[in-house]
């Protein structure tokens, strides 16, 4: 056998991932399990003469089927039948960790304990007899330290021995549940066995099992499969779990657990050695004792957050402006070799700024996920959880959303791209769901040019009061809203909060490189090729149909009778550039764009939106930095520069459409409306489809129905 | 005594008696280590009280206190 199939299993905060770093490297893939967000990791070396093919199962504590994590490592196992599975454990919890194993000796598949960590158990005097442990548990055992590579040879030489022994084939561990489970253990597998039920897939005393835990995915796979024999089964399984209740005032999975327990408990009495001396406060305590501290805690908290914000923005700008200006240069490029017309402009502004719009976000990204992946592996991530999480709970999310309300402009300036991504930090399904549709609410750096310019047309002698009122109004939002759909759409106990605060670690600079690197590329690569579509096609609509030959003709004549008229080069030049600013404004008018922001008006002035107006939020669909730029080509100003907006603030305080309310209203709706469409493929990555339109269309209906109520509140009050 | 995990104060240890909680609660429970006869100390609570941190098992493990409610447990220390 010169190749060999090998799968990573074990706890989360186990080293696994380290692991299979330290083994594969770069020699590594990352995809997604088709349907489902859990990335499938695969890494590929070679051994002395044998091909190793690692997979590296999601992180999980138990091989139930409630989190999508467990269900995959399962399917896996199961559907794959790897030819052995490395429980990676950490030796140092050997006693928690081993219940995952014990699940999987349960299962049958061949495994090969790792006990990871082996320079903390020295540390720390504990002592662990490996041969018995192996004894015990029936299957080999290595000790290692992932992070520094020692047993690295040792593991591999047993990984291939052990797999070349099994040859694939599976034998359970047959525990004993006790006098109440044994008994009926015994008959269910029985009949799952004379029937065959599910037999190439699952032994018969594990699916027995399951049915007595009442797993429902097997409980479901068993009503397709022969209805009537499951009927039976869990009818049988109900009589059990009502004599347990009765004389027991218990669970049977809840016993079962005891057991597993038990085993484990037992095993390591007779191999496990604990020091002498008391336990003394380790190093982790001592750290906690300030970052989680009644007052300390929480103020150092906000203080990193802020840096790490802080820090985020002012560095991702330089590489953003260096990205900004290499787009513009190719633009320009392109446009001195290709002759005007419409494929220059589809280039120019359809495909280069599309894509120079996605890559632009970048360095954000890369710098924003060194940062996120420091501080989670370094274990301060699950201590923010735990202090903010009593907040969040009351909305219906869970401590670890700040990180991802935060990023996405939480405090203003963010970006909701990395932080509907960081949401991916959330192990609860849920509360993430809820985290991803909210968190666009916030202030992102490409809203505030619209605020300035409203702000500052309007309000300003009040500019950092309404700039902080609105922040304010982003997170009331974010949060009332999150409350909102926790108690309708997304409706459900909220997911226990039980999680390990793991010790504080320094994070590797590999596993730090690699994770950053994988976010980064599968940035790059899905919201790629969308956003690229979009910006095509958002081109199409705000260029065709272009304006009539008659049309045309007439700002042609005008263009001629010009330069026939007047003399003065300076006047000429200027009236010049104002037909052709005329001209863009009534192509733009002409366009699908233009003749949609006018179909709208009657509806859209409601809330004191004219059509120049609802262009502009049309192309902010595409990307929120366009309002201005756009709102300047309606006002026929030409291309308006961001910072340089003050002949537009002229322009919209003189047009009578606007005032104060108005001004109002289009703060609240640009705030809160449509995510952006790099946004909305984010979240689509991240949850589905579905869900993204869903937050396209509630959220703009949701900021039309309050900008209403402010622009008709705000005419009768200001 | 016999109490619930909820009232126990920082640093008072315990062993756990029983586990009420039924479902993907019990389960995590169960799932984090936390069955009956487990020795367990108070190690933490969060700056707004809840969630509690606890030790047991050689690790430190986080949950809220209504989540606290499902477990029983036996101490020499005061019950709040």
């Amino acid at each position: 056998m010169n190749t060999c199939r090998l799968a990573f299993a074990g706890n989360p905060n186990a080293g696994k991932t380290t692991l299979f770093n330290t083994l594969t490297g770069a020699r590594q893939h990352v995809g997604n399990y088709p349907g489902i967000t859990v990335e499938r990791k695969e890494g590929q070396l070679r051994h002395d003469d044998c091909d190793l093919a690692i997979v590296d199962l999601p992180g999980c504590y138990s091989l139930t089927a409630y989190s999508q994590e467990e269900l995959v490592a399962r399917e896996v196992l199961v559907n794959e039948r790897p030819d052995l599975v490395v429980n990676v454990t950490d030796a140092t919890k050997l006693e928690r960790h081993l219940y995952l194993t014990v699940q999987f000796l349960e299962l049958g598949v061949p495994l090969l304990l790792a006990l990871n960590m082996m320079d903390d158990v020295r540390a720390r005097g504990l002592q662990i007899d490996q041969q018995r442990l192996a004894e015990g548990l029936g299957c080999p055992v290595v000790g290692v330290v992932a992070r520094s590579g020692e047993g690295r040879q040792q593991l591999l030489d047993s990984a291939i021995v052990a797999a070349r022994q099994r040859q694939g084939g599976w034998q359970g561990l047959q525990l004993s549940y006790g006098p109440d489970i044994d008994p009926v253990l015994e008959d269910l597998s029985n009949r799952i066995a004379a029937a065959g039920l599910l037999a190439q897939r699952y032994p018969a005393r594990w699916l027995a099992l399951k049915y007595i835990e009442g797993d429902d995915q097997i409980l479901a796979l068993g009503q397709q499969t022969d209805s009537s024999l499951s009927r039976q089964l869990e009818e049988t399984v109900d009589q059990l779990r009502e004599h347990c209740l009765k004389t027991l005032n218990t669970f049977p999975e809840a016993i079962i657990a005891d057991y597993r327990y038990g085993f484990i408990h037992t095993l390591l009495k007779e191999t496990l050695t604990y020091p002498q001396t008391t336990n003394r406060l380790d190093v982790t305590d001592k750290i906690d004792q300030v970052l989680t501290h009644k007052l300390a805690g929480p103020l150092l908290m906000l203080g990193l957050l802020y840096a790490m914000f802080h820090i985020t923005f002012t560095l991702g700008e330089y590489p953003m402006q260096a990205l900004e200006w290499l787009f513009g240069l190719i633009g320009d490029g392109v446009r001195a070799l290709l002759p005007e017309g419409h494929l220059q402009s589809l280039l120019v502004s359809g495909i280069i700024d599309g894509v120079g719009g996605v890559l632009g976000f970048v360095p954000l990204i890369i710098i924003m996920f060194l940062m996120i992946a420091f501080l989670e592996d370094s274990g301060y991530m699950a201590r923010v959880a735990y202090m903010l999480d009593k907040v969040f709970r009351t909305f219906g999310l869970h401590g670890s959303s700040v990180m991802p309300f935060i990023i996405s402009g939480g405090i203003a300036g963010g970006c909701a791209v990395p932080g509907v991504m960081a949401a991916r930090t959330l192990r609860s399904p849920r509360e993430k769901l809820a985290t991803i549709l909210t968190a666009p609410f916030m202030p992102c750096g490409a809203k505030i040019p619209v605020f300035l310019l409203l702000i500052g047309a309007f309000f300003a002698n009040h500019r950092p009061l309404i700039m902080f009122l609105i922040t304010l109004t982003a997170w009331a939002m974010a949060l009332l809203v999150a409350r909102l759909l926790r108690s309708t759409l997304i409706r459900g106990e909220s997911t226990p909060f039980v999680m390990e605060l793991p010790p504080y670690r320094w994070p590797t600079l590999q596993g730090l490189l690699i994770h950053t690197w994988e976010r980064t590329w599968e940035y790059i690569r899905k919201a790629g090729t969308v956003i690229l579509a979009i910006s095509v096609l958002l081109w199409t609509a705000m260029t065709f149909p272009s304006l009539d030959a008659g049309s045309l003709a007439t700002f042609d004549l005008q263009r001629t009778t010009i330069a026939q008229q007047l003399d003065d080069s300076e006047a000429r030049q200027e009236t010049l550039a104002a037909i052709d600013r005329a001209e863009s404004t009534a192509a733009l008018k002409y366009s699908f764009a233009g003749r949609l922001g006018q179909m709208l008006e009657p509806v859209s002035q409601w809330a004191g939106f004219n059509w120049r107006t609802n262009i502009a939020l049309l192309g902010g669909v595409a990307a929120k930095e366009v309002i201005v730029s756009t709102l300047g080509t309606a006002y026929s100003l030409g291309e308006v520069d961001v910072e340089e907006a003050d002949s537009l603030v002229e322009r919209i305080q003189q047009d009578p459409d606007w005032n104060q309310a108005a001004a109002l209203a289009v703060i609240l709706f640009v705030l809160l409306y449509a995510p952006c469409f790099v946004t909305l493929v984010v979240m689509a990555r991240e949850s589905s489809w579905g869900w993204a339109c869903f937050a396209l269309l509630f959220n703009s209906t949701l900021a039309f129905a309050l900008a209403c109520l402010v622009y008709q509140t705000g005419l009768r009050l200001l | 005594m016999l109490c619930s995990l909820r009232q126990l104060q920082l640093h008072d240890k315990a062993t756990i008696v029983t586990i009420s909680a039924a479902g993907e609660l019990g389960r995590r429970i169960r799932d984090m280590g936390l069955v009956p006869g487990t020795e367990i100390e108070i190690v933490g609570r969060a700056p707004l009280k809840d969630p509690v941190a606890l030790r047991l098992r050689g690790f430190t493990l986080t949950l809220r206190n209504n989540e606290a409610d499902f477990i029983t447990v036996q101490t020499e220390d005061h019950c709040a």
